[in-house]
């Protein structure tokens, strides 16, 4: 038996490219479908797992998936904004904690959410180094992104502007790192955690500048009525929140109408929940309160019904394969015939050829199934981050 | 000894119909068989070599009668008995020298490849001028090395008979002495027969006996 993979590892070895095509062929064929399957087992268990997680959303009227997919895993499609009114109602409600979700600025990559202390505890969260927020300005970074970014606690972090060509927008903001989570194996590894009020800072709705009173420039008041001062551009902003400049920082208009993306609505009980939901099925409210396990479950639908298309999809490119496969080695077998003719003159019987060409196959269906293992480890390996880059950007 | 008697063989399609009397090779005796193409030269070897049944009449070689083997005997017998040395040599493309040689031992279980059958083969392709070539590509030696090669397969499991069909059809006249020189050393080193089927007329002299297959004649 071992003098027969001897002479078809001699063959495949001297057929280098025919063999290599062949294995390629056989690995795909078999690595495919595999590998999406992995993929969408983790898609499911990492979608579901945080979607069950998060009893109630509430959220602008609008795509229920948008605003899960922000809310829950930061991805990039931004829902309609809601604002901090929408939080204090549940809040006045004492029917549910409500805990505030603003996503929509970048530090190096990686998403800045804004929220409160109660997401850390509702989460699970721990501090791995460092403390928790406790003032403006400060950033609590998820594991991955420290690692990433290399960030300890003390370092400092640059949010980053959302269009560089917009100089009138969004200024960058220096945050310091007060902290380090420990891993989760969520998406919360890989977000920059601020305090809601630091996510308006970073949009410019709450800033800080130089004392008016103590300018050494007059042209720097372009005008001043009662109770109103209007400055130029050449006031200094601050960029970075210190304890010297912390107290420089201010609202500008009402709080109660800066925006969110979500509320994470942690009800009381079953009938709070039940309560607060009816309380949203008005068709006239703004809002929307979801229960993102039930979104989730409508795209896992559609996501495996896509998978059904494909698993049919290359059920027939497989077989189409298989037959070029079989034609490859039928007319590789014929061209063969010289060989096989000289191998039986000399003595050996149809069964050993056959055990010959079986060896082949054996060598090749081995070769190709080591091949479609690594293939499989390595996507299982990295399936959390594949996953984060198809469904959440 | 190899002995013939009544043999009748013919094609399906009747494109040959060969038919033989009587006809004996001593051991140890080196014969040429010549004859017009399609005469019946190859098929004559086919059916010593058990590879073709006769229609009717008996081929006995040594004790052996091969028309009354079994499939399987019938190879068994061919493998052992028996060596091929064809006119184009039939090596295996993908195998270099050495596994040429040793290919006969691996393709079946009547023989056992053994550390002294390695032996063998190197010391029988030292023999032939091959000892330094052992592990290059078959595809990479001139004509005159590819069939000392296949000599060397031929002759590793001691065959008492070796058949060569043509098997210095292929060289240039320079080889063809050579190779038959070293052919002959072989096979009366074995003490095996020699049953050579040839159209040079040439080299028949060097035969002990010279069969024309057309005309039932022999000389020596």
């Amino acid at each position: 038996m071992l003098d027969s993979f001897y002479v078809a590892w001699r063959y495949l070895a001297f057929h280098k490219a025919r063999t290599a095509t062949l294995v390629a062929c056989v690995t795909l064929l078999a690595a495919l479908p595999l590998a999406l399957q992995v993929l969408l087992e983790a898609s499911e268990r990492q979608l579901r797992a945080r979607a069950e997680a998060t009893p109630l959303l509430l959220g602008a009227k609008g795509s229920a998936l948008d605003l899960v997919m922000n809310a829950l895993y930061f991805a990039d499609a931004m829902p309609a904004p809601i604002s901090m009114a929408a939080q204090d109602q549940v809040d006045a409600s004492a029917l549910a904690l409500p805990i505030p979700l603003y996503v929509r600025f970048q530090a190096r990559g990686f998403p800045i959410v804004g929220t409160t202390l109660d997401y850390f505890d509702f989460r699970g969260l721990e501090i791995a180094r460092g403390r928790p927020l406790a003032m403006l300005g400060e950033a609590l970074v998820g594991a991955e992104v420290a690692a990433r970014l290399g960030l300890t606690p003390g370092d400092g972090l640059l949010s980053s502007p959302e269009t560089v060509f917009d100089l009138a927008g969004v200024y960058p903001l220096k945050l310091r790192v007060v902290g380090v989570l420990a891993p989760s194996r969520s998406p919360d590894d890989r977000a920059v955690f601020v305090d809601v009020k630091t996510a308006w800072v970073v949009e410019g709705l709450v800033h800080g500048h130089a004392d008016l009173g103590r300018r050494a420039d007059d042209s720097v008041i372009i005008e001043q009525t009662e109770g109103n001062t209007i400055a130029s551009a050449k006031l200094a902003q601050y960029t970075e929140i210190t304890e010297a400049n912390i107290a420089s920082f201010h609202f500008h208009g009402d709080p109660a109408g800066y925006p969110l993306n979500a509320v994470i609505v942690v009800a009381q009980d079953a009938k709070s929940g039940t309560l607060l939901r009816g309380r949203y099925l008005n068709g006239e409210s703004p809002h929307q309160l979801v229960l993102p396990g039930a979104v989730i479950d409508g795209l896992l639908a559609d996501v495996f019904r896509i998978k059904r298309v494909l698993d049919a999809v290359i059920g027939v490119v497989g077989l189409a394969t298989l037959l070029a496969l079989a034609l490859v080695f039928t007319l590789s077998v014929r061209l063969r015939q010289r060989e096989i003719h000289t191998l039986f003159r000399i003595g050996c019987s149809r069964f050993t050829i056959a055990r010959l060409l079986g060896a082949e196959m054996a060598i090749i269906a081995t070769a190709s199934a080591g091949l479609c293992g690594a293939a499989l480890t390595a996507v299982h390996a990295s399936s959390d981050e594949l996953v984060r880059r198809l469904f959440f950007g | 000894m190899i002995r013939i008697e009544a043999l009748e063989f013919s094609y399906p399609d009747a494109s040959l119909k060969l038919r033989v009397k009587s006809f004996q090779i001593a051991t140890g005796e080196k014969l040429a068989l010549i004859g017009p193409s399609g005469s019946g030269k190859t098929t004559l070897l086919n059916l010593v070599a058990g590879i073709l049944l006769p229609q009717r009449g008996r081929i006995q070689c040594q004790d052996v009668e091969v028309s009354s083997l079994g499939d399987r005997q019938r190879r068994d017998f061919r493998i052992r008995s028996i060596g091929f040395v064809f006119q184009d040599f039939q090596l295996i493309e993908y195998l270099h020298v050495l596994d040429n040689i040793l290919h006969p031992y691996r393709i079946t279980g009547a023989l056992r490849l053994t550390p002294q059958v390695r032996e063998r083969a190197r010391t029988l392709a030292a023999q032939m001028g091959m000892g330094d070539k052992l592990h290059r590509p078959v595809d990479r030696l001139s004509h005159g090395e590819q069939q000392r090669v296949a000599i060397c397969r031929a002759l590793l499991p001691s065959p008492a008979l070796v058949l060569a069909d043509e098997a210095t059809g292929n060289l240039d006249p320079c080889n063809k002495g050579l190779i038959l020189d070293l052919l002959f050393a072989s096979v009366a080193d074995q003490g095996a027969t020699l049953l050579a089927v040839t159209h040079d007329h040439d080299l028949l002299p060097r035969f002990d006996r010279v069969v024309d297959i057309a005309e039932g004649q022999s000389r020596s």
